[in-house]
């Protein structure tokens, strides 16, 4: 049997009256590749961020590896080897791309091995040649590229993505395919995505969000033929 | 454990021994000392800011606590070694403690400068009214606005006779300032360090990265306020009198001119800021045409205007600029282009 890596159970969020996430049971096994999906606001990141630990959810329970880490901080949840990237590319602007990863590294290596793992992953992302550039001064898919960078440096077992491929140039996209693929040979991935292609090109199951409970959670392709999806994620006329 | 390079080291070493021997010859030891002792309290402010991104009005709170501190404990044991000793911990103690209350509360930027600077106001009036006989810490009175007088000052360990003064305390100050500046150099070369920038740079990506932040800037404070408290307990030997002036907001705001004037980021930066505008203070305190602060605040006014990243990188930047120039001149512009593509 495969190992649960993550599991959520009864998971609701309110905010005031507004019920973003009610009563959402999920579950993820081990090098399991899963995409949320939904229109907006129809609590795919407030699910994310309570997993994440940067919101605590009103009830339910969060379960990583068997350990309940609902309420716990992003630092606590990170500790146990999840990788997190949030929507926004957040990265350190005023460092170099080395000092980037070394940094994602040094957080579960001593200092010269956090070296060498940072080479191996600038290697494997193709940024050799800006290695040393500040990220601030680097494009957006770039940008993007690094945060994954300073994920994987981490050799995470779970990875939390939030839009990775939001405002990527198509080429760009296809890279971070072929990166999430080879995510998924050592970890369990979590994608909340908008991209309907890039969907297509990396998942099996995906699960549908719709006014912040899960709709449906099916393989890709009988998800996109189902007329409820259609209806509530696609609008009526697509 | 990062050692610093012994390269650094020694050059670090040697300029400031060509400093420390040529210095003298322009300006009075008693007056070096004293900028000594701000720039130690520039870098220590230069330290928690430049580079850790925590902007603290109330590093004024922490030199006076440390003068305090010095001055007290002088009085009650007799003897300076163990009361400088002391004059570190309370402030970073002190420190510590404010830092949990701000940090573990998510207090950031504004909130974090208003909060210090209430501190600062706070010591200020306590000690202020604390002129009354009740007010006594052992032996020492805390004397309210008249401040502490007349304490053991700094003297050769083991000997409360032999008393440190005049050059050799320009020298114990000196060398306290390079001992200081090679630790902070150190401590920035380490995990601690880089991670310290890191955290200035992205707090949230450092947290999900799995570093406890809060725990870390607390730390990071600490370390600041222990510098603080130690240039507080140097201020009190060469003033031989300490005063709740030490904690006033004046003293607060002067900290963070220094920084911005020096330039934050850098560890000489607010060292040089801090002595090079206390000496311009001290030549206009001799003179009675212009105000003082008018000086400061128009500098302030002018470095924000037209330099605003301080007088050493845009003097490091100038250095690049002129040094580099010359072998892409030979080479044709190819590492250029390459960024440009990539980017």
């Amino acid at each position: 049997m495969v190992e649960t890596v993550l599991e959520a159970v009864g998971l609701t969020m309110r905010f005031g009256g507004v019920v973003a996430s009610d009563n959402v049971n999920f579950k993820l096994k081990a090098r399991e590749l899963r995409c949320l999906i939904g229109p907006n606001g129809a609590g795919k990141s407030t699910f994310f961020k309570c997993v994440t630990g940067l919101l605590t959810p009103t009830s339910g329970q969060v379960f990583m590896r068997g350990d309940e880490v609902t309420g716990w901080s992003p630092h606590q949840v990170a500790s146990l080897g999840v990788g997190i990237k949030m929507q926004v590319p957040s990265v350190l602007d005023g460092l170099s791309v080395q000092e980037n990863i070394w940094l994602a590294a040094r957080r579960f290596l001593s200092a010269p091995e956090a070296r060498k793992k940072a080479a191996e992953v600038i290697e494997r992302l193709a940024l050799g040649p800006i290695a040393r550039v500040d990220l601030g001064r680097l494009a957006h898919g770039e940008r993007q590229r690094v945060e994954l960078g300073t994920v994987v440096a981490a050799d995470p077992w779970l990875i939390l993505l939030d839009e990775p491929a939001a405002g990527l140039s198509g080429e760009d996209v296809e890279l971070m395919a072929e990166l999430v693929r080879e995510m998924t040979r050592t970890s369990a991935v979590v994608i909340v995505e908008h991209d309907m292609q890039f969907i297509r090109s990396i998942a099996n199951t995906v699960t549908v969000f719709h006014q912040g409970a899960v709709l449906m959670e099916d393989h890709v392709d009988k998800v996109m033929s189902d007329p409820t999806v259609r209806n509530v994620y696609l609008g009526k006329n697509a | 454990m990062v050692i610093l390079p012994l390269k650094e080291a020694v050059t670090t070493v040697l300029v400031a021994a060509v400093l420390i021997y040529t210095l003298p010859m322009m300006i009075s030891t008693y007056t070096l000392s004293i900028l000594l002792i701000y720039a130690m309290l520039g870098l220590s402010l230069g330290l928690i800011w430049g580079f850790g991104g925590i902007l603290c009005f109330g590093q004024a709170a922490f030199f006076g606590l440390g003068a305090y501190s010095y001055a007290i404990a002088a009085i009650n044991i007799g003897e300076s070694t163990l009361p400088m000793v002391i004059a570190m911990l309370v402030p970073a103690l002190f420190a510590a403690v404010l830092g949990v209350f701000m940090f573990y509360g998510r207090l950031a930027d504004v909130y974090l400068g208003v909060i210090t600077l209430v501190v600062t106001l706070i010591l200020f009036k306590f000690i202020n009214s604390t002129a009354g006989p009740s007010y006594v810490i052992g032996k020492a009175r805390l004397g309210g606005y008249n401040g502490i007088p007349g304490f053991q000052t700094l003297n050769v360990p083991g000997q409360p006779d032999n008393y440190i003064w005049g050059d050799p305390f320009y020298y114990v100050c000196a060398v306290a300032l390079v001992i200081v500046f090679l630790f902070v150099t150190a401590l920035l070369r380490s995990s601690f360090g880089r991670i310290a920038v890191g955290i200035r740079e992205n707090e949230q990506r450092m947290s999900l990265m799995g570093y406890d932040v809060r725990a870390r800037k607390t730390v990071l404070f600490a370390i600041g306020a222990g510098i603080a408290g130690l240039a507080g307990a140097l201020f009190a030997n060469w003033a031989e009198i300490v005063t709740p002036g030490l904690y006033s907001l004046g003293q607060s705001a002067e900290i963070i001119i220094w920084c911005i004037v020096g330039g934050l980021g850098t560890r000489v930066g607010p060292m040089l800021g801090a002595a090079g505008l206390a000496y311009l203070k001290f030549l206009l305190g001799q003179q009675s045409m212009i105000d003082n602060t008018l000086i400061t605040g128009l500098i302030l006014v002018l470095f924000v205007l037209f330099l605003p990243k301080g007088v050493v990188p845009a003097v490091a930047d100038l250095w690049k600029l002129s040094v580099r120039r010359r072998p892409r001149r030979k080479r044709p512009n190819r590492r250029i282009r390459a960024e440009r593509v990539d980017g």
